[in-house]
């Protein structure tokens, strides 16, 4: 549109500066909220190491899986009905006459097995390149509350659908909390708000999966993000690139974090993105590990599944509870496998950080932790008979020897001498 | 009008068989019938509409008499299956029932529960929960037994509670037990099918219900194949910009 004059001829108007609205605005916002300041120290003057390879990508990974299992999620509750009445119905309900309600569930189902997926590789990386080692434990301690905090949502999630998987499901892990001395039966009546896990226990899980363990998981990722930036990113070379300092002020091995990472992290997303479609177009239930078969029939208190096995992520866990015959001894090495994570930091004497520079034992012990962590998960999913007990047990010891032995064979074995500035080839 | 005349085709070659036999006693050393009946594989293509129309109406004929599936619409199934709404309300639908309604069995729970001893489970989603080929194995290893109360019994799922409701298309077969348990079947009676034919039937019917425990299936695998397409071109270019910008990076 053009603006004229009286006489109808093209109006000569001062040149406006086209930005000065916007720069008005910006200034405005910055006075009364620190926008620049917070993008500035966060992103684009955040010096992140240069030298970051493929096991850096699954931390932001991590993020867009929470947000896609939050938006996911927010849509599902509009249709879905919590109760034992309703709850199957109304996920069949979502599968077939909800407009893309196939979609978003399949989208939140394989999100929660994605979710897993990339928290434990970022889990592994740190592993890897000994990332909760000082000044990092904090970072890594909130980093397990955050897993803590997933297992939770995850549990309570799996037994929304109400199917019989999450029927039976549910009745083994509340159990679970059942051999406590002591207190554990009430805690389990307390737990299920019944006597029987039943609709007071559907709706309190509700409940949890959508408001409470979510609001905790934003706190405690947003807090692990903030410790991270106040300690600064590890790397595959495991050497702090703030004690190497350019003129300018700015570590000599680091890059900014925006535009470098948030491009390199678009890549990242973009394959991860076609990993996760493939699943929920093509293998949505992925042959029974993501969505079990029992699940595709409603809770029936009064027919057990031939074989009630969780989720695949707790299938490690699961197989130490079962390779122990005595149910109260089992549900200990349950939680002394997860918090064993926690003492990481203090377990490990080793004076360098990166397995790139530790000795062979290290390496080797994290070589046989993977192995019996997955050895483990596999287990999990079979039947507790025979030669699997057995292995199972072999496998647990092994878990448990990789943490009880690290403050020696981390301290025995001679390293490899750090580098003074990180390895990087540019491409 | 294809497929009216499709369905109308089918219609009559079903009504037309020609009862035949089962295969008789075969000669000593041949593979005993059935006795390799656990790696029965139904083998169905859902992608195949004529397979799942024909499902349906093998569904609509032998199940819906006792069975529902509550959470399929009628109006879902004529869409889906591509069959015209005046063919579904004349030859689907049953009386009094709209196209909006759930496909629902007029036989009343509590009946069934006294006559069965259980109220025949909904078949919405037979298929997920136990698999094509455990329907499949079902539905072809039906048995006379005498001492079971519906004087028939089942391999894939002993003492069950449903009667060999379609002997009369397959026929009637006895099994054979040796020390080992079960060793082949032998035929008793024929039925209105031949061997290939009934298995054919029994195919459809499961390609149908396969279709209904997921009837957004087709789908899903045809709008992936665009969105993985979509996402592998997106990475491509997103590639493209990292390694612009990474050019900086020494």
């Amino acid at each position: 549109m053009t603006v004229k004059t009286a006489t109808g001829s093209a109006a000569a108007l001062p040149k406006a500066d086209r930005g000065s609205v916007g720069k008005r605005f910006r200034a405005w916002l910055n006075k009364r909220l620190p926008v620049d300041e917070f993008l500035a120290s966060q992103v684009t003057e955040y010096y992140a190491p240069k030298n970051f390879n493929f096991w850096y990508y699954f931390g932001s990974l991590a993020l867009v899986v929470l947000v896609l299992q939050l938006v996911t999620g927010i849509f599902l509750t509009m249709f879905y009905k919590p109760g034992e009445a309703t709850a199957f119905d109304s996920v069949q309900f979502i599968m077939r006459e909800v407009d893309w309600g196939w979609l978003i569930r399949y989208l939140h189902s394989s999100g929660a097995s994605f979710f897993f997926i990339v928290v434990y590789l970022h889990m592994f990386r740190a592993f890897l390149y000994g990332s909760y080692k000082p000044p990092r434990e904090l970072l890594w301690l909130l980093g397990m509350l955050v897993y803590l905090a997933l297992m939770a949502e995850a549990f309570m999630g799996y037994v929304l659908p109400w199917g019989n998987m999450s029927y039976w499901g549910a009745q083994v892990i509340v159990n679970v909390f059942g051999t406590i001395p002591g207190i554990g039966p009430d805690l389990v009546l307390w737990i299920r708000g019944d006597y029987g896990i039943a609709d007071a226990t559907l709706s309190r899980f509700f409940s949890l999966h959508v408001a409470a363990i979510p609001l905790a998981l934003l706190l405690l990722v947003a807090l692990h993000l903030v410790a991270l930036h106040q300690v600064g990113s590890n790397n595959p070379d495991g050497i702090e690139i703030k004690e190497k300092v350019g003129a300018d002020g700015h570590p000599l091995d680091g890059i900014p974090f925006h535009p470098y990472y948030t491009v390199k992290d678009f890549v990242g997303i973009a394959v991860f993105l076609v990993a996760l479609a493939i699943v929920v177009f093509f293998v949505p239930t992925f042959g029974g590990l993501f969505l079990e078969s029992p699940n595709f029939e409603p809770a029936n208190p009064i027919s057990t599944p031939a074989d009630i096995t969780p989720v695949w992520y707790f299938t490690p866990y699961y197989a130490m509870l079962r390779a122990v015959p005595d149910q109260r001894l089992g549900a200990l090495l349950l939680l002394l496998a997860i918090m064993a994570f926690l003492f990481l930091p203090w377990l490990d004497r080793s004076p360098v950080k990166s397995m790139r520079y530790r000795g062979w034992m290290s390496r080797s012990a994290l070589a046989i932790f993977v192995v019996s962590f997955i050895g483990l998960g596999y287990l999990g999913m079979q039947p507790a008979l025979g030669i699997y007990v057995i292995i199972a047990r072999v496998l647990a010891a092994l878990y448990f020897l990789f943490f009880l032995l690290m403050p020696f064979y981390t301290s025995l074995e001679t390293v490899k001498p750090v580098p003074a500035r990180v390895v990087y080839h540019a491409h | 009008m294809r497929t009216e005349a499709l369905l109308a085709a089918l219609l009559l070659a079903v009504a037309g068989c020609v009862p035949q036999r089962l295969p008789a006693a075969e000669p000593e050393g041949a593979a005993k019938f059935g006795a390799d009946w656990e790696s029965w594989r139904a083998d169905t293509n859902v992608a195949d509409l004529a397979s799942v129309q024909r499902g349906a109406r093998n569904f609509v004929s032998y199940c819906l008499g006792c069975h529902s599936l509550k959470y399929e619409r009628w109006s879902r199934l004529g869409t889906d299956l591509r069959i015209p709404g005046q063919l579904l309300e004349q030859d689907l639908l049953p009386p009094g029932a709209r196209a909006t309604d759930y496909i629902m069995t007029g036989m009343p729970a509590a009946d069934a529960k006294d006559w069965f001893g259980k109220t025949p489970p909904d078949l919405s989603l037979m298929v997920r929960a136990r698999g094509r080929d455990y329907i499949y194995q079902f539905l072809t290893t039906f048995y006379v037994d005498a001492t079971s109360p519906t004087g028939a019994n089942n391999l894939r799922l002993p003492t069950t509670a449903m009667p060999d409701v379609l002997s009369e298309l397959e026929g009637l077969k006895g099994a054979v037990f040796n020390k080992g348990g079960f060793d082949h079947f032998e035929p008793v009676a024929p039925g209105r099918m031949s061997l290939a034919e009934y298995e054919g039937f029994v195919r459809d019917t499961v390609n149908f219900l396969d279709y209904v425990s997921e009837p957004t299936q087709l789908e899903r695998r045809q709008l992936g194949v665009w969105v993985v397409l979509f996402l592998l071109v997106f990475s491509w270019l997103a590639l493209l910009v990292k390694r612009e910008y990474w050019k900086d990076v020494h």
